[in-house]
């Protein structure tokens, strides 16, 4: 222990920001100008100084190895000095200063084959998304098998900019929700449909059974004794499979095959362009797990977006195009169909009920 | 090693033109990684079964932190004995990622060395994740990343990673300097991201604009919106070459000949309608604009933000679980974000102690500002309302009042009211 305590080093944080940047931007920062989309995934900055930086877009996995690593590493050495940059949505950057360096880095992304160009304007970019099936213990979906489905099936959305503004999609293998999916255009949701199963000779070994209790949101657990095991009881009316408990009690595990699936939400931003940042609402409920291509789940993905390059004004995200036709004409135009569980039943769930005669027929 | 699991549905995921995750993992696993090949046959059979297998949780660490390291365990280990152990680690990320090669191989030769070879670039809240390591290796990983300069970032009921956009590095409307902001709070709160104190997890995000590229107002608990006070800044004969078709609608988010309609793509579209265009001239009335930042979006060589900058400060976002969705609302409208940022810390250390003191377990701060009500948390701050902090004022006639507000105060006499009321 001692031997462990010694030499420790501890609170040192990250590097600094400016360590790792290319020269350009030491020599330019908090000065530029404006810039310019050259073409799906090429920006052009230009500082007050006259200096131009090219940028070059690329989607990634996310989930990648040092060897994939490894090859950005050597694209960012042959022409970028050494230096390149990941986005907040997980694509990677390379940046150049003069249009020769442009094409030769253009080519060589080419040349590598999964560094594809793109993500830029009125795009689909990369899909946020989180662990699945390859490293969580809650999830009712996978990540990485759906996202590759999905972005194969709008590639050409990725390297074009042909939409009218940006679609942002997100991806959450539970209702936890980490990352992006309850502010996105287009989200896709890992679900449950059945109450956890108890464990009741373990539970109280493995759980603490008040937090347990505290951790559901609509009160479906109580204290229980179980073949004179200490546990609790779930009244499975009101359990609407959320997880919750499971995350605080290993007991309590819910996954399932036929009950998990995927929820489809629509028409969430955060940017504060003209409206406000809004929520993403339910499209459809529920479409069963399909792997390993998810194909209903791609095909309601697809519906969505050409009934909005259809139907959306110029710089209308989907939720602004969803709110001017309203959302019976949503159900509509996609063909989804309306069921009671759009109808929200949680709390102030009134504050989304129709309290007027203006409708459309 | 190689390929030692047969994997015909992972192989689906090799086809089509974006970057295939498998193809990239067996490469790692032809490569000798024993965890890399045993990943791709546990994530075959959890495709064939529809349920994840990973076991509940794990308590791993290092010593001296109480968070950091994300534990996790196969729950088939004999089939995969290459991911038995599959912790995740969490490197704290330079702010807004930017990397030079030499310092990222760093970490790829640790983690090629002592892990799976496996990582997420980046995680949700935007560390360097190092995915699949043995409990025996954390300590020693530890101890060459800190060797290096490299630090863990948070976990658990704590001070998550603060994040940020790329700011001033290379835009040309962030109104703060988010990257010194967040390496700022990252520096001065180390003890309160490495060691949980908390109710429950806490996160800083900041975006140098209202456009929000890092999601501050949706993913954090504390959003820091670099934002203005004065006029927005024209340049008259670029619009005038935006309306002339010389410049691309949206700097070319459409493509390099979509021509910009003044009147209908930016005045038309302004949420508040204090923009005109008469005469080939632009005109904002700046007193009503909300600097939504739609008209500078779409024309970024005529149009840019004030230069009495600052940020505006929102409170309270999170995900569903327990109470419901929310955004972070307005705290603090306008605030100067200089460094030392002392006006602003102050602000958060009142804020911790309030949260600290009043929070349940695993309360977000959101879910305690509702519980309580945002008054008791302005209070707190010593904060005067103001009508920027809500979007309407309330409909509902449940007002609280203090009784030393009302004339007499509380304490009366069912006696006196019966001298002039009859029973």
């Amino acid at each position: 222990m001692a031997e462990m305590v010694a030499n420790r080093i501890t609170d040192i944080g990250p590097p600094k920001y400016d360590e790792m940047w290319p020269e350009i931007i030491k020599n330019n920062y908090g000065k530029w100008l404006h810039h310019e989309i050259l073409e799906p995934g090429v920006l052009v900055h230009v500082a007050e100084s006259g200096d131009k930086l090219y940028t070059v877009r690329c989607g990634a996995t996310r989930l990648m190895t040092t060897h994939m690593v490894e090859d950005y590493c050597k694209i960012a050495d042959e022409f970028c000095g050494g230096y390149f940059r990941f986005t907040t949505r997980n694509n990677v950057e390379f940046m150049v200063t003069s249009t020769e360096k442009l094409e030769g880095l253009k080519k060589a992304l080419a040349a590598a084959g999964n560094m594809p160009i793109g993500g830029t304007g009125h795009s689909v970019t990369n899909i946020v998304h989180t662990q699945g099936w390859v490293h969580c213990h809650t999830p009712a979906i996978d990540a990485s098998g759906p996202v590759k489905s999905v972005m194969d099936a709008l590639f050409d959305y990725f390297t074009s900019m042909k939409l009218p503004a940006q679609v942002r999609i997100a991806l959450a293998c539970c209702l936890n929700m980490c990352g992006a999916v309850h502010c996105s255009d287009i989200a896709i949701l890992g679900v449950h449909r059945k109450p956890p199963v108890i464990e009741h000779s373990h539970l109280d070994k493995m759980c603490e059974i008040p937090t347990t209790i505290a951790s559901c949101p609509t009160a479906a657990i109580k204290p229980s004794k179980v073949d004179d095991f200490k546990s609790v009881a779930v009244n499975a009316d009101r359990c609407m499979y959320c997880g919750n408990c499971y995350t605080m009690c290993p007991a309590m595990p819910l996954a399932d095959a036929d009950g998990d699936g995927i929820a489809i939400m629509v028409g969430g931003k955060v940017s504060n362009s003209k409206c406000m940042p809004k929520f993403s609402k339910l499209a459809i409920p529920y479409i069963p797990n399909e792997p390993p291509r998810w194909e209903s789940t791609v095909k309601a993905i697809t519906t969505i977006l050409e009934a909005y390059v259809s139907g959306a004004k110029r710089y209308e995200r989907i939720g602004e195009w969803i709110e001017r036709i309203g959302w019976e004409r949503f159900f509509d135009v996609t063909g989804f169909e309306f069921t009671k569980r759009h109808i929200d039943d949680y709390r102030f769930a009134a504050t989304t009920w129709r309290t007027s005669t203006q409708f459309k027929w | 090693m190689a390929i030692k699991h047969p994997t015909p549905m992972l192989d689906e995921l090799e086809k089509g033109p974006w970057p295939s995750f498998v193809t990239d993992i067996k490469r790692a696993a032809e490569a000798g990684k024993e965890a890399c090949a045993d990943l791709l046959g546990q994530l075959e059979l959890s495709y064939n079964d529809k349920e994840g297998h990973w076991k509940h949780g794990g308590i791993v660490g290092v010593l001296g932190y109480g968070g950091g390291v994300i534990g996790r365990y196969s729950d088939v280990p004999n089939l995969f004995p290459g991911v038995e152990h599959f912790h995740t680690v969490r490197v704290n990320q330079p702010a807004s990622k930017f990397y030079k090669t030499e310092r990222l191989r760093e970490i790829m030769d640790i983690w090629n060395r002592r892990g799976s070879s496996m990582l997420n670039m980046h995680g949700s809240t935007g560390d360097i994740i190092l995915l699949g390591a043995f409990t025996e290796q954390l300590e020693p990983i530890f101890a060459e990343l800190t060797q290096k300069g490299w630090d863990l970032g948070g976990s658990g009921s704590a001070l998550r990673t603060p994040e940020c956009c790329l700011g001033k590095a290379r835009c040309e409307w962030a109104c703060i300097d988010t990257q010194d902001i967040c390496y700022n709070l990252t520096q001065e709160y180390q003890d309160e991201m490495h060691r949980p104190a908390w109710p429950y997890k806490f996160k800083f995000k900041i975006s140098g604009c209202p456009n929000d590229c890092v999601a501050s107002i949706a993913r954090s608990d504390c959003s820091i919106i670099g934002t203005w006070r004065d006029d927005i800044r024209i340049d008259q004969a670029a619009v005038a070459a935006y309306a002339g078709g010389e410049i691309p609608a949206r700097g070319g988010a459409m493509g390099q000949g979509v021509k910009l309609d003044v009147q209908k793509d930016v005045v038309e579209l302004c949420p508040t309608g204090c923009m005109s265009y008469e005469g080939g001239k632009l005109a904002i009335n700046n007193r009503e604009c909300t600097r939504c930042m739609h008209c500078i979006n779409l024309m970024p060589k005529a149009l840019r933000p004030g230069t009495d900058t600052g940020a505006t400060i929102l409170v309270g976002a999170k995900a569903p679980i327990l109470e419901g969705a929310q955004l972070s609302s307005v705290i603090i409208p306008f605030i100067k974000m200089e460094e030392p940022y002392d006006e602003f810390k102050e602000f958060v250390a009142n804020t911790w102690d309030w949260w600290d003191e009043n929070g349940k377990n695993r309360e977000r701060i959101g879910e305690t500002i509702q519980r309580l009500g945002l008054q008791s948390y302005l209070d707190a701050l010593g904060f005067d309302p103001v009508p920027q902090m809500v979007k309407e004022p309330r409909s509902n006639p449940y007002f609280f009042y203090t009784e030393d507000e009302v004339p007499g105060g509380f304490d009366r006499d069912i006696e006196v009211f019966r001298k002039k009321h009859a029973r």
